[in-house]
C-alpha cells in the first residue's frame, strides 16, 4: 500500500524535470541529435517575456518563435557559438541565462571564491588570536572556589 | 562569549553603526528604484536590447496592412528625415494606451507601423477603433522581422535617423511622458 504511493509521489516530484518543453511535437527536429542540441541551446536562453524561464520551458509566443529560430539555425549546421551570438546581437546579454564574465559581472562570478577566502581568513585570524592569548591567572577567590569544588568531588 | 574581552567603545560604536548604515543604504537604493519606476525612468521589464546605434535590420517588403501600405528596410534607409517605427498589435492593451500619444506625435515625426503577430482583420479593426497615426502600415504576421529588431513585446518604438541608423529605442509605451521627453530630445539632436 505504501510503496505505490511513495512511487507516485516520487514520480510527481520528477515529472516537471523531464517534461518536454516544446508544446507541439511538430516543432521538433527530425534528427534526435540535432533536436538534443537545439534543446541544450534553448535551455541556456532566457524567455524575454517570463524572464526567469528558458525558452525551452516557456509557452510564451516569443519563446516559441525563438525556439523555431534556434532549430532553423541548428538545421543549417551552425555552431552553438554562432547561434548564441545571433541571439545576443538581437537581445543583448540579458538573453543568456548565465551572464558572461565581464568587469560588470566579475563580482557576481567571483563572489563564491571571495566568500570562501574571507571565511578562511577570518577563521585563521580567530584561531591564531585564541592560541596566543594565555588565560589570565586565577584570582584568589577563584582559586579558593576551584579548591573547594575539586575537594568536594573527592569526598563523594 | 563571556570569555572574550569586550570591544573598545569606538569599535562597539562602529559595529552598532554598520547595520544601520547598511539598512539605510538599501533603503535609499530601493526608494530610488521605486521612484524611477513610478516616474518611468526605470523599467524593470526593459531588457535593454542593443538596437540603438545599429543599422535597421534587413527585411524584404512586408505585406500591406489595411488601411496602409507595407514597406521594406530599403525604403526606410532611403528616408531623408527621421521616421518612427512602431510595432503594435490589436491584442495589446498598452498599444491602446499609447495611441493618443502617437496621434499627437504624428505631427512631429512620420510614424510607420508594423502589426506584430496579428490577424490582418484584427489589426485593421484596431486602427479603425483606436485611430490611425501611421503613414505606412506593414504586417509582420509571424513576428520574424520583429526578432531581428530585438522586439520582446508590443508596443516598441524605434526612431530611424536619415540613412537608416536606429537613433533611439523604447520597449515601453509612448504614453509615458519620460519616454516621450527622451524621444523629443533625440529628435532635436537629429535635426540640429
Amino acid at each position: 500500500m505504501r510503496k505505490p504511493v511513495l512511487l507516485l509521489l516520487a514520480g510527481l516530484f520528477f515529472l516537471p524535470l523531464t517534461a518536454s518543453a516544446v508544446d507541439d511535437p511538430s516543432e521538433m527536429l527530425h534528427d534526435p541529435k540535432q533536436e538534443a542540441r537545439a534543446e541544450a541551446i534553448g535551455s541556456r536562453l532566457r524567455c524575454l517575456v517570463c524572464q526567469n524561464e528558458s525558452i525551452e520551458d516557456s509557452s510564451a509566443g516569443l519563446a516559441r518563435d525563438l525556439r523555431r529560430a534556434v532549430r532553423e539555425h541548428v538545421a543549417k549546421g551552425e555552431t552553438d557559438r554562432q547561434i548564441m551570438d545571433w541571439m545576443v546581437a538581437r537581445y543583448g546579454n540579458f538573453i543568456r541565462l548565465s551572464p558572461p564574465f565581464t568587469i560588470a559581472t566579475a563580482l557576481l562570478w567571483g563572489m563564491p571564491l571571495l566568500a570562501l577566502m574571507i571565511g578562511l581568513l577570518s577563521a585563521v585570524i580567530m584561531f591564531r588570536r585564541r592560541k596566543s592569548e594565555a588565560p589570565a591567572p586565577l584570582s584568589e577567590d577563584e582559586a579558593a572556589r576551584l579548591d573547594d569544588l575539586t575537594s568536594s568531588g573527592e569526598r563523594h | 562569549m563571556s570569555d572574550q574581552p569586550s570591544p573598545s567603545p569606538s569599535r562597539r560604536r562602529l559595529l552598532m553603526a554598520l547595520p544601520v548604515v547598511a539598512a539605510g543604504g538599501a533603503g535609499v537604493a530601493f526608494w530610488r528604484m521605486l521612484s524611477g519606476m513610478s516616474s518611468g525612468t526605470f523599467n524593470p521589464h526593459d531588457i535593454n536590447a542593443p538596437a540603438t546605434g545599429k543599422a535597421v535590420p534587413e527585411f524584404e517588403r512586408l505585406p500591406d496592412q489595411d488601411p496602409g501600405q507595407g514597406f521594406s528596410s530599403a525604403e526606410l534607409r532611403l528616408q531623408t528625415s527621421p521616421v518612427l517605427v512602431n510595432f503594435f498589435a490589436s491584442w495589446c492593451i498598452p498599444c491602446i494606451a499609447e495611441m493618443q500619444a502617437l496621434l499627437e506625435l504624428r505631427n512631429t515625426v512620420p510614424i510607420w507601423g508594423i502589426a506584430y503577430k496579428d490577424k490582418p482583420e484584427n489589426a485593421s479593426g484596431f486602427i479603425r477603433r483606436a485611430g490611425n497615426p501611421y503613414v505606412k502600415i506593414a504586417s509582420d504576421r509571424q513576428g520574424r522581422v520583429a526578432i531581428d529588431w530585438g522586439v520582446s513585446g508590443v508596443p516598441e518604438s524605434f526612431l530611424i535617423a536619415p540613412g537608416g541608423g536606429i537613433a533611439w529605442h523604447s520597449a515601453g509605451g509612448l504614453d509615458n511622458s519620460a519616454v516621450r521627453a527622451d524621444l523629443s530630445a533625440t529628435l532635436k539632436r537629429l535635426s540640429a
